[in-house]
């Protein structure tokens, strides 16, 4: 794709990319770990929408809601339900931290839908770090509340004698891979979407291709736009059953 | 193909993406990165689980009381609204026999009434009927009288007619014999 788009036109410049790079805010210079940098800036903002609609919104403790608050209850009881659902009632009292994962992907992966803002989901960085604080998180849930029996996880007891020293080195690999998979899954998607986004509107530079190129960027709009709320969702599924497998090891 | 086109577009970049590749690959930002994440992620907790979830939770189960006390305040406004259906056919009911009672009562002084009137007629018309036929059988028995004394005179006439001397006595008891075949 890249070398036909470099044979048709001089003028066609792809730089699908660019839109991820981490800057700092102010001026040129180096990256420090506290220089307030464009994911700074975008993650505030995030954090600034979550207080509005949870904090701001559901100011009035109306009885009959708001439409702001009837959304932010929309969200509540969409959660608190997942968690109750899938991990049983005592997975309820890590619904706080749940709920921060879901609104925060949430909200990242939406506004970095607005153009020309930065996405900060779509950065293995942060989605490793939310994946692997799952990981740990659930591990020492796991550890803590059922000791050693938490091993029985990978011990399929059900299984023929033969087959379980097998099947507990696959069931080892496949609970390690968990982390990895869990945030590639979600920087993976949003960055694919975003990145094809602006290949599409590079190619919007050349007349006759550019109504084609602007229907196809709204078709992957709209597509990323359920990706947005998808992958949020999955993630935060995904947790759920992790947290159910801390919580009961034994199937 | 998806790298060589990333790789490509990177490298096409101008002079600020001079270092190729994947921003998401520039470890020389990952601690920035995950510093205000963790930053972000602590106040996003805080603030949930300090204001917002509580209050949502408790607007919620303040909401659900509410529907639960309406749901059995509607309970016993249809209670009574059944309670006061029953009392008001109790009352139609109740009325309706009386009616009942009262129509009865009127129509049964009515027949004795009538059946006393009937009464006093029929005594007054035996009456007057008694009468009459004794009426009649003293008019049938004049009229036998007065036959009896024609007969009697027509006889001694014919008979002093004919130059008889008429026995009275004889005659008289000639008549009556006659008049009785």
């Amino acid at each position: 794709m890249a070398e036909e788009a470099h044979s048709e036109g001089s003028g066609l410049v792809f730089h699908p990319l660019d839109q991820f790079i981490v800057k700092p805010l102010f001026g040129e210079g180096p990256i420090h770990w506290y220089t307030p940098t464009n994911v700074t800036l975008w993650m505030t903002i995030a954090v600034l929408c979550i207080v509005a609609v949870f904090v701001f919104g559901t100011r009035g403790r109306a009885i009959i809601p708001t439409r702001v608050q009837s959304v932010a209850e929309v969200i509540y009881g969409f959660i608190y339900k997942m968690i109750e659902d899938v991990t049983g009632h005592d997975g309820v009292k890590y619904f706080p931290y749940i709920m921060t994962l879901f609104l925060f992907i949430l909200f990242s992966n939406y506004l970095g839908l607005l153009p020309t803002s930065f996405t900060p989901t779509s950065h293995i960085a942060v989605t490793a770090v939310l994946g692997f604080g799952v990981f740990i998180i659930v591990t020492l849930i796991g550890f803590v509340k059922n000791g050693a029996s938490f091993l029985g996880l990978f011990w399929m007891a059900d299984s023929p004698a033969i087959l379980r020293p097998v099947i507990a080195v696959i069931e080892l690999i496949s609970y390690f891979v968990r982390p990895v998979s869990h945030s590639i899954r979600l920087a993976g998607n949003i960055m694919a979407g975003h990145a094809v986004i602006k290949v599409f509107a590079g190619f919007a530079a050349i007349a006759a291709i550019s109504p084609v190129s602007i229907l196809a960027i709204v078709a992957i709009y709209g597509l990323e736009v359920l990706v947005a709320g998808i992958q949020a969702y999955v993630f935060t599924i995904l947790t759920c059953v992790y947290l159910k497998d801390a919580l009961h090891p034994h199937h | 193909m998806a790298t060589e086109t990333i790789a490509a577009g990177a490298a096409h970049g101008a002079t600020e993406t001079a270092k190729a590749g994947m921003p998401q690959l520039d470890f020389s930002t990952f601690p920035n990165q995950i510093f205000w994440l963790l930053v972000a992620l602590v106040v996003i907790y805080l603030v949930l689980s300090r204001i917002a979830l509580p209050r949502i939770g408790s607007v919620l189960a303040e909401r659900q009381g509410t529907i639960t006390n309406d749901i059995a305040a509607a309970e016993g406004l249809r209670q009574k609204a059944l309670n006061a259906e029953k009392a008001y056919n109790d009352a139609l009911i109740q009325a309706r026999a009386e009616a009942h009672k009262i129509v009865a009562e009127a129509k049964a002084e009515i027949q004795k009434t009538l059946d006393a009137a009937t009464a006093k007629a029929d005594i007054d018309i035996a009456a007057k009927a008694a009468e009459s036929s004794a009426r009649i059988a003293e008019i049938r028995a004049g009229a036998m009288d007065a036959v009896t004394e024609v007969a009697n005179d027509t006889a001694k006439e014919l008979i002093a007619a004919f130059g008889g001397k008429a026995d009275s006595r004889a005659v008289t008891s000639a008549v009556a014999a006659r008049l009785k075949g």
